[in-house]
């Protein structure tokens, strides 16, 4: 297995607070890896790290071995980063086709990224919306929209902030789906707070807790891991406070 | 669809052209003519803040620097070479690296919206007190005084390549016109190649279009030039027609023009700011004729009731009532 | 020799305490003319580009109450603010209160009214400088001579920023108003009226722009552009200083005055202006979010 992702001593901090403490995280070329922890944990800032959005304070992040710390989103992204943000992060003012293709245009010509962009379309179901003003859909559209930008720079790693938030029953199985294919070709990693969906999809989870990595296993053991439920509960955040 | 429209837009120019080219110059007597000219030259200037408020998004208090920047740059080279083409290459070219190094400063520093305004509307200002205080003979390039707040007049008309002989009024008419036609063109195309439609996505959500790859400090900053270039010939084509620059190119009150322009043509539009421009540059001349009321405070009310009645400009407006009249057939696009 | 020496030394301490009294002079008048724009883009979040005008609109209403009999006093710290501020709460109803929340279209809007005002002006009043001769004649420093009014001028400015600063701090009109800067939301489900905390912010901005308008016109004149020569200083103080109102406020125009003023005395006025100016950009290119954006947030 080569490694795709390593974080070292990765530290991030906000004024007096410090969110993201010392995090040693590797991830493995083909993994579908879950992120968990409770609220504050430091989940986001370690994805905003990840993608260029926020600078480390300190620590070094490699990806294949190619140093990227400090680097700014659009080095990141092309070295092979893509991320779907918690809330999503749209071109409000473009149709969905448009958005996907000019996603897409980074690594090809126009009408090469109108095809690719037809084949994402179709891959996640969205020909139907295709020339609808993406500022006019629902919520599970947004996301999707923003799900078929992301692939369509063909990225190595996928970066899932919460992806079935406020999503309907049908929908997270789809995305379940979703991820499970794309996770034939890519490396994925979600944050995620709905326990069952994590259950469904992963093999690996990685449990943040207080800015630093509490455990990491696969997903039964952690889940019955009585450190992990104290977190969850509560219990600690009580010995902490 | 884009295709179509493109089409729409070559066929619309070309007409325009033949009117305006073919027709026109025999039609009116010359001083109407030269009226024009200045039209013209308007429409090219307020199409460059156009494309690059309306398209990249970048709302510069500033872009009347480089007109002004062109026009004096026009005078001096053209007094002191005797050499007017030389003249306009250079009037863009020096708002070009203008451009380049303000706008390092303004995108690689990421000053948000407001303090870009602030930051180009300084700048002219220093470029209209400046200029106002250099009236002493001492300031001079080359043989050419700046001329403090009487500015530099006597600016030679353009000349047939290749020879001595000046543009007729009617010729520069011609030429300027042709110009602000291609320009048109010329930015419609751009809008619709790979450039321009990442411009746009930045324009639309920059952190997003950093996510998907593309350095948005890079696009604003080329975009930022080439609307300089443009902005920077509409000044040296202004030195042309007036044969005078003077420090008001620097002033508030020209630089708040361009952007009542392009408000009250359209947003997001390119013929939205050249109508614009022209209207208003027609009742600012029959305002200044009829003088039956301040002419600032005619502008002035102008700007609030557009502000408050027609966000949106007129061209998206008019846009808006032909799709329904037609069915949806035309989009809101340039 | 000894004696060339005191004489030296003497005015040395002249040009010292002149150059000083400059120095401080261009600050307060700085402070002045900035503060009223800071109360309306601290706690509204508008740009008033018609400030200047508002400027020159105080130094007129100065004039034209005292050239009609009244008490200077009373038509410089009552009359002008007063006008000024009524125009402000006139302004806020007709236009701005249609624009909260677009800062690009009230930058237009303004900048619409502030050409209305110019020509307004320039209807009523004509294009011929007005003044008024400053009060308390002069101070003789060594082979220097200052106007007494100057002093006066610095001592005006600290006192407006002091009561601005208690009325901020410690009165309920205050703590409303601060509380509506920072969540507007919650401040309005806490029962208090918006529409009524934005008209009374306006006036007082206005207001206080009134009177900086009426305390310079006995230096600087007035006429119906007066406006253009205000607006740039007092833009590039208030945005530079940053959301906080008094403490960015402040820090700017101790900045910026020091700087205009050195450059103005060493070289050409003109300069002092420029070199203020480009400072400004330069600073805003390190501290984005102006002097005052990281560190003071909660302050005033």
């Amino acid at each position: 297995m080569t490694v795709l992702l390593e974080t070292s001593r990765l530290i991030r901090r906000y004024g007096g607070v410090t969110a993201v403490d010392g995090v040693d995280f590797t991830l493995n070329e083909g993994e579908l890896r879950c992120l968990i922890g409770p609220n504050g944990a430091g989940k986001s800032t370690f994805f905003k790290m990840l993608c260029g959005l926020v600078p480390p304070s300190s620590g070094a992040i490699k990806i294949r071995n190619d140093d990227v710390t400090g680097m700014r989103p659009h080095e990141i992204a092309s070295r092979g980063v893509g991320i779907k943000t918690q809330v999503p992060s749209l071109f409000d003012g473009l149709t969905v086709r448009e958005s996907v293709e000019v996603a897409a245009m980074r690594r090809l010509t126009p009408s090469a990224a109108c095809d690719i962009a037809d084949e994402t379309l179709g891959h996640l179901n969205l020909k139907g919306i295709a020339n609808r003003i993406v500022g006019q859909l629902s919520h599970g559209q947004r996301q999707w929209t923003e799900l078929a930008m992301v692939l369509s720079t063909d990225p190595k790693i996928v970066l899932l902030d919460e992806p079935v938030a406020g999503m309907t029953h049908d929908e997270v199985n789809r995305t379940e789906d979703l991820l499970k294919h794309i996770n034939t070709t890519r490396t994925v990693i979600v944050v995620e707070h709905d326990m069952q969906f994590v259950k469904r999809i992963a093999t690996k989870v990685t449990v943040f807790h207080h800015g630093r990595i509490l455990i990491e296993d696969d997903v039964d053991r952690v889940l019955a891991d009585s450190r992990v439920r104290d977190v969850y509960l509560g219990k600690s955040g009580l010995r902490y406070a | 669809m884009r295709a179509l429209q493109s089409h729409v837009t070559t066929i619309g120019t070309l007409v325009a052209g033949i009117v305006l080219v073919g027709i026109v110059p025999f039609a009116v007597a010359p001083f109407t003519l030269a009226d024009l000219t200045l039209y013209a030259a308007m429409a090219i200037l307020a199409m460059s803040l156009g494309f690059i408020w309306g398209f990249g998004g970048i709302l510069s208090f500033g872009q009347s620097v480089f007109f002004g920047v062109g026009g004096y740059t026009y005078a001096i080279v053209a007094l002191n070479f005797d050499s007017p083409s030389l003249a306009l290459l250079a009037a863009i070219a020096v708002a070009v690296t203008g451009a380049l190094l303000l706008g390092y400063f303004i995108f690689w520093g990421r000053l948000s919206d407001v303090y870009l305004a602030v930051i180009t509307l300084t700048i002219s200002l220093i470029f209209f007190m400046l200029m106002n205080s250099m009236s002493s003979s001492i300031y001079r390039i080359g043989d050419v005084p700046i001329g403090g707040y009487n500015g530099i007049p006597g600016i030679p008309p353009l000349v047939v390549p290749g020879t001595d002989r000046s543009l007729s009024v009617a010729e520069t008419y011609v030429l300027v016109v042709t110009v602000a036609l291609l320009v048109y063109l010329g930015l419609s195309w751009l809008i619709r190649t790979k450039f321009g439609r990442i411009l746009c996505s930045i324009k639309e959500n920059e952190v997003r279009a950093e996510l998907l790859g593309y350095d948005a400090r890079l696009y604003k900053l080329a975009a930022f030039a080439v609307g300089a270039a443009i902005a920077g010939m509409a000044g040296a084509l202004f030195a042309v027609y007036s044969g005078l620059i003077n420090p008001d190119v620097f002033g508030i009150g020209f630089s708040a023009q361009i952007i009542v322009w392009v408000m009250l043509g359209g947003l997001g539009t390119l013929i939205g700011p050249a109508l614009g421009a022209v209207l208003i540059q027609m009742l600012v001349v029959w305002l200044g004729k009829v003088q039956v009321i301040d002419a600032n405070m005619a502008l002035g009310v102008l700007f609030i009731v557009a502000v408050l009645l027609v966000p949106a400009g007129l061209v998206p407006r008019l846009q808006g009532l032909l799709a329904v009249a037609f069915g949806n057939l035309a989009r809101s696009r340039p | 020799m000894a004696l060339v020496l005191h004489d030296m030394n003497g005015l040395l301490m002249d040009l010292l305490a002149i150059t000083l009294l400059e120095i401080f002079y261009g600050i307060a008048s700085l402070a002045l003319i900035s503060l009223g724009l800071a109360i309306i883009f601290g706690m509204l979040r508008v740009i008033n580009f018609a400030h200047g005008e508002f400027l020159m609109i105080g130094g007129f209403s100065f004039i034209m109450l005292t050239s009609a009999g009244v008490n200077m006093w009373i038509a410089m710290l009552i009359g002008a603010p007063l006008i000024v501020g009524l125009l402000g709460i006139v302004v806020e109803r007709v236009v701005i209160r249609n624009l909260y929340g677009r800062i690009v279209e009230t930058i237009l809007a303004t900048w619409g009214l502030s050409l209305f005002l110019m020509g307004a002006a320039s209807l009523l009043f004509g294009y011929f400088q007005r003044g008024v001769s400053p009060p308390f004649g002069t101070l003789k420093i060594g082979n220097y001579q200052e106007g007494v009014y100057s002093i006066f001028v610095i001592v005006l400015a600290a006192a407006v920023y002091l009561s601005t600063y208690l009325v901020l701090r410690y009165t309920k009109l205050g703590l409303i108003a601060r509380a509506t800067m920072q969540n507007p939301e919650m401040a309005s489900s806490l029962g208090v009226a918006r529409e009524k905390v934005y008209a009374v912010t306006f006036f007082c901005g206005a207001a206080l722009t009134g009177l900086a308008g009426a305390v310079l016109a006995p230096i600087a004149g007035v006429v119906p552009t007066s406006g253009l020569a205000y607006i740039a200083r007092s833009f590039i103080t208030v945005i530079t200083g940053g959301a906080t109102v008094i403490a960015g406020t402040g820090i700017a125009s101790v900045l910026f005055g020091t700087v205009s003023q050195l450059t103005a005395i060493l070289t050409r006025p003109v300069w002092g202006e420029a070199a203020l100016l480009l400072t400004a950009v330069i600073l805003l290119r390190f501290l984005p979010a102006g002097i005052t954006g990281r560190y003071f947030r909660n302050g005033l």
